[in-house]
């Protein structure tokens, strides 16, 4: 059963901190035009909802959604997601600065995928991610520069992300693999 | 070999993931839809910087042809590359069975070279389902056309295609014309249109290249074409099987063309949306008049690009249905003595 919630006002305060990181990071990095990127399901509607608050704040921002079934390294364990939603990414990747964005950070395998697919549509001049929850846990060399909340999850469990709207969060334990 | 039944343990793992597709008959609703979304995933690949995706990579797909086939191998080739598989064309006409090497004994040949895959195409019915049932329960038979059985991936592309032109199979009408007696491809089409909840399907030919039984596969028969066309929303012309005609069942293909050819004049009894969809390859001025084919209505080029995409769900879902497969959850593989691997 749940063991913590964080709910919707929790979530839109960590997307407005978010906002802050990815405009300061934009501004370090002088980057003129940037895309996000939101990778299936829960990355996509925090992809959305950061595109939003850009929107609001004047910022006109290219917004694209990445299904990474196809990318799984564990394809031969799991098979294949009864769901894939098309990948959709209305610019050119080719010399293109992505934020790329996922609801939580853990393992780095989706990542990873992530990176693999985004370079089948061309060569962008640079990936950034951005992540709601770091989770810790890591299997492989990828961090995240922008980043909602650092959470120490128990052994076996997982945020769950619910949306699109309102966004809420329920820690779970993890099913059978 | 005679026509085998619906066998979903040979089609389904238990938990109900496709393992091999021989048949439409006995699937259920929920697969072909399955199929159909998957597909639908896999249209955009064709259109990337880099058409492929690394599902199938290390896996090895074998083209298994006992029978001439362009479209059909070369999309069956495209898919399982565009899957990052790799891929044997074997040429049986040119193979060791041509030497005398049994059936058999190809297959385990074959299965001794760590084949992951085979897509069959045999004149004889029910020679994909015979193989399934013999080869080693590790490979996956996708059924690629057996004798007048069915065409599975043919007649899901053909759903594809509707779907994305007509949205949905609720409500629609549907004919189908020609050659029914030989045609795999109709049969499994009436299959999958009863399956998806078409509202009717209409079969338009003369008696002599209607089946016998052809009642009790849920359907409106037509011998008029005109009446046949009445409103229908799909009109799919097959093509006159000359090669499969052993008897004099037609006096000539000047007289089919003028009793069931498919022109613009007849093509005004259809819906004034309806869309034209033929499986391929096209006898011109036989069973459809090249004003038709090549008119604003064919979808007959989009159905070819729908296919690699529908090969490659299916493919990567026969594929990972039994990787995930649960062990003790294989279907009774009665007389195999599979290789062990």
């Amino acid at each position: 059963m749940s063991a913590e919630q964080f709910d919707s006002p929790h979530i839109e305060g960590l997307l407005d901190d978010m906002v802050q990181q990815l405009l300061a990071h934009v501004r370090d990095h002088d980057l003129n035009e940037y895309a996000l990127v939101g990778i299936h399901s829960g990355g996509a509607w925090v992809a959305q909802a950061l595109h939003t608050r850009l929107e609001q704040l004047g910022h006109k921002v290219a917004l694209g959604t990445l299904d990474i079934s196809f990318y799984r390294d564990d394809f031969s364990h799991r098979g294949m997601r009864s769901q894939v939603r098309p990948t959709a990414l209305p610019f050119d990747v080719d010399g293109a600065h992505l934020i790329l964005v996922d609801d939580a950070l853990m393992s780095g395998r989706t990542a990873r995928a992530a990176l693999n697919e985004l370079f089948d549509y061309g060569r962008p001049a640079s990936v950034t991610l951005a992540v709601l929850f770091d989770i810790g846990q890591r299997e492989l060399p990828i961090s995240a520069d922008i980043c909602g909340q650092r959470v120490a999850l128990p052994p076996g469990h997982r945020v769950e992300l619910r949306g699109p709207t309102p966004l809420t969060a329920d820690v779970i334990e993890k099913g059978p693999q | 070999m005679i026509a085998a039944p619906s066998s979903d343990p040979l089609q389904l793992t238990r938990d109900g993931q496709l393992r091999n597709f021989i048949s439409i008959e006995g699937l259920p609703r929920s697969v072909l839809e399955q199929i159909l979304d998957n597909a639908a995933s896999f249209v955009d690949v064709g259109d990337r910087a880099i058409k492929k995706v690394p599902l199938l990579r290390g896996k090895t797909v074998v083209n298994l042809f006992f029978e001439a086939s362009t479209r059909t191998r070369t999309t069956f080739e495209l898919a399982a590359k565009r899957l990052s598989a790799d891929v044997l064309n074997i040429d049986i006409a040119r193979s060791a069975t041509s030497k005398g090497e049994s059936l058999m004994d190809m297959l385990r040949n074959l299965e001794a070279m760590a084949s992951d895959m085979f897509v069959v195409r045999h004149a004889d019915s029910g020679a994909a389902h015979y193989i399934a049932r013999h080869a080693t329960p590790d490979v996956a038979i996708i059924n690629a056309g057996d004798g007048r059985h069915e065409h599975p991936t043919q007649a899901m592309l053909d759903m594809y295609t509707i779907r994305h032109y007509k949205g949905r199979f609720a409500g629609l009408k549907v004919a189908i014309i020609g050659d029914i007696l030989h045609s795999r491809v109709a049969r499994s089409q009436i299959h999958a249109l009863n399956i998806l909840g078409a509202e009717e399907v209409r079969l338009i030919g003369p008696k002599t290249l209607l089946p016998a039984d052809i009642d009790s596969l849920g359907v409106r028969v037509f011998t008029d074409l005109e009446q046949g066309l009445q409103d229908v929303d799909v009109v799919i012309a097959l093509r006159l099987q000359k090669e499969r005609m052993d008897s004099a069942l037609l006096p000539s293909e000047t007289e089919f063309f003028h009793l069931y050819g498919l022109t613009e004049e007849r093509l005004r009894h259809a819906h004034p949306d309806a869309i034209v969809m033929h499986p391929g390859p096209i006898n011109r001025g036989v069973e459809i008049a090249s004003e038709v084919a090549d008119g604003e209505r064919s979808v007959i080029l989009h159905q070819v690009t729908f296919g690699i995409a529908v090969r490659m769900a299916v493919m990567s879902m026969c594929m990972s249905g039994r990787e995930t497969e649960q062990p003790g959850g294989r279907a009774d593989h009665g007389g195999s003595h599979a290789t062990p691997r």
